[in-house]
């Protein structure tokens, strides 16, 4: 049973006509986002994705974007009180984890 | 954990070494000491010590976490020869061990990033463990002269940092992505380096969330001493002026209230999550926090003398409070578990934080007016 979080919210694109079939996205996905439909990857379950990144930094094809990041509440904090240092922050848009 | 012993070079002439366009590799250096270099390899064992199993207990609990590392370059496991497989991992001390045990009786390469002491999922994350710093740990331990081979495996989780189309092209190896847990490498490899699907997809077992718990609760606590420390200090006063009774009586009441939504957010949520009921950790947490505050107003959950009779204020003080309390803790395993996306954990912040804030302020407030207007002296 894949936990979902929540709906409709994930930054995850697939363009399909720059898509090769190479199958590389439906093997680094750990999430069974992406699955191979004929010669073309394909988003098969939207809401379990949580935005790694590892699809679209492994695409060779630039076929995929994403937004990536890490779920984290606590980074959230940590950047709103403009902590640089904590456990977790976000910079730039980038998420930096660094010991959580 | 390791022997510690160097062995001799393989003859490794640097000018074989392949040349890279790779500029501007971060090489912090760990406090245990600096990146092994090339003809540099330490052997290691699969057993686990005494102290490698303290060790993981303490980060487990956040003793020392920052500074879990071992030292990056080439480690070889179980005497391994120039057609054994190469392991990629972090340098968090806790990944390697996991690594070296899950391979106890195989012969294997394995390849430490500097990740600068993080996991290998968050160190990918945040980009120290990446496409570049693999491409120059192959470089930096004379990788392509010890073993004949041209071939990696990285974690799946790796991933999310490491291109493997890139790796390729800067260095000649081809990344093979293994499983997410090192505990299923030895089938991995047997298997002929295919990952099947269960070994490839992230899991949130009950196990992996109770293994979690600990470092839910200590920086819980951060948020609960001094919560706890207020109430106490405000509860000495009411319209009697000051008592030292009311505030005993009082600060040991809200010890109670505040230890149950504590439980509830950071023990109770992560344990029961896959059957708590909504899909933002937010909603999920104020499911416990409602039952524990029911628990604790309800003459029934009176087991402390201190906790029974409580005025209607203060009744509707912990009611509003605790699974605000609740759910913001809740809200805090959204980093630690493996279902969340940033995105997803924003817009919950986005209307979650402010109604949490208002509970929680909202119940300080009732809480310290009661003393003032009414119930018990």
């Amino acid at each position: 049973m894949t936990l979902l979080y929540l709906r409709d919210v994930t930054t995850l694109r697939l363009h399909e006509e720059a898509c090769t079939g190479c199958k590389v996205c439906t093997l680094v996905c750990p999430r069974d986002v992406l699955k191979m439909e004929g010669k073309k990857a394909r988003i098969i379950e939207k809401d379990a994705c949580i935005e790694c990144g590892a699809c679209a930094l492994n695409c060779a094809f630039d076929a995929i974007t994403v937004k990536a990041g890490v779920g984290c509440a606590n980074a959230i904090i940590n950047s709103k009180l403009g902590r640089k240092n904590a456990c977790c922050v976000i910079d730039d848009d980038r998420d930096v984890c660094t010991s959580c | 954990m390791t022997k510690d012993k160097s062995r001799p070079a393989k003859p490794s002439p640097a000018a074989a070494l392949t040349q890279l366009t790779v500029v501007e590799v971060k090489t912090h250096l760990p406090p245990s000491g600096a990146a092994l270099g090339a003809g540099e390899i330490r052997e290691v064992s699969s057993e686990w010590t005494l102290k490698d199993r303290v060790g993981g207990w303490k980060v487990r609990w956040g003793i020392g976490r920052n500074s879990y590392r071992v030292r990056p370059g080439l480690y070889a496991l179980g005497e391994p020869d120039r057609r054994s497989p190469v392991l990629v991992s972090a340098n968090y001390k806790l990944s390697f061990d996991v690594l070296r045990r899950a391979m106890a009786g195989g012969k294997a390469w394995i390849l430490v990033l500097d990740s600068d002491g993080v996991n290998v999922w968050c160190a990918a994350g945040k980009g120290t463990l990446g496409t570049e710093e693999l491409v120059h740990r192959i470089r930096s331990t004379n990788l392509p002269e010890v073993v004949d081979h041209r071939k990696l495996i990285v974690p799946q989780l790796g991933a999310v940092g490491i291109a493997a189309h890139e790796v390729k092209k800067h260095s000649g190896f081809r990344v093979v992505f293994g499983p997410v847990r090192a505990g299923d490498l030895p089938r991995f490899l047997d298997n002929g380096f295919k990952a099947d699907n269960a070994m490839r997809t992230v899991t949130f077992t009950l196990r992996e969330r109770l293994v979690l718990v600990p470092m839910e609760i200590v920086p819980a606590m951060r948020y609960a001493v001094p919560v706890l420390l207020l109430l106490v200090l405000f509860g000495g006063f009411g319209r009697w002026g000051y008592s030292t009774e009311a505030l005993l009586r009082n600060g040991a009441s809200a010890a109670a209230a505040l230890a149950g939504a504590l439980l509830a957010g950071a023990v109770i949520t992560p344990l029961l999550l896959p059957w708590l009921p909504g899909r933002s950790f937010s909603a999920k947490g104020f499911v416990p926090g409602l039952a524990w505050a029911l628990l604790f107003v309800f003459p029934a959950g009176a087991f402390l003398p201190e906790t029974a009779n409580l005025s209607p204020w203060e009744t509707a003080a912990w009611v509003l409070a605790l699974p605000a309390l609740s759910a913001f803790l809740s809200m805090n395993f959204t980093g630690s578990s493996t279902v969340t996306s940033l995105s997803g954990v924003k817009k919950e912040m986005r209307y979650a934080f402010p109604l949490q804030a208002i509970g929680a302020l909202g119940g300080l407030l009732l809480w310290v007016a009661g003393h003032f207007l009414g119930g018990r002296a």
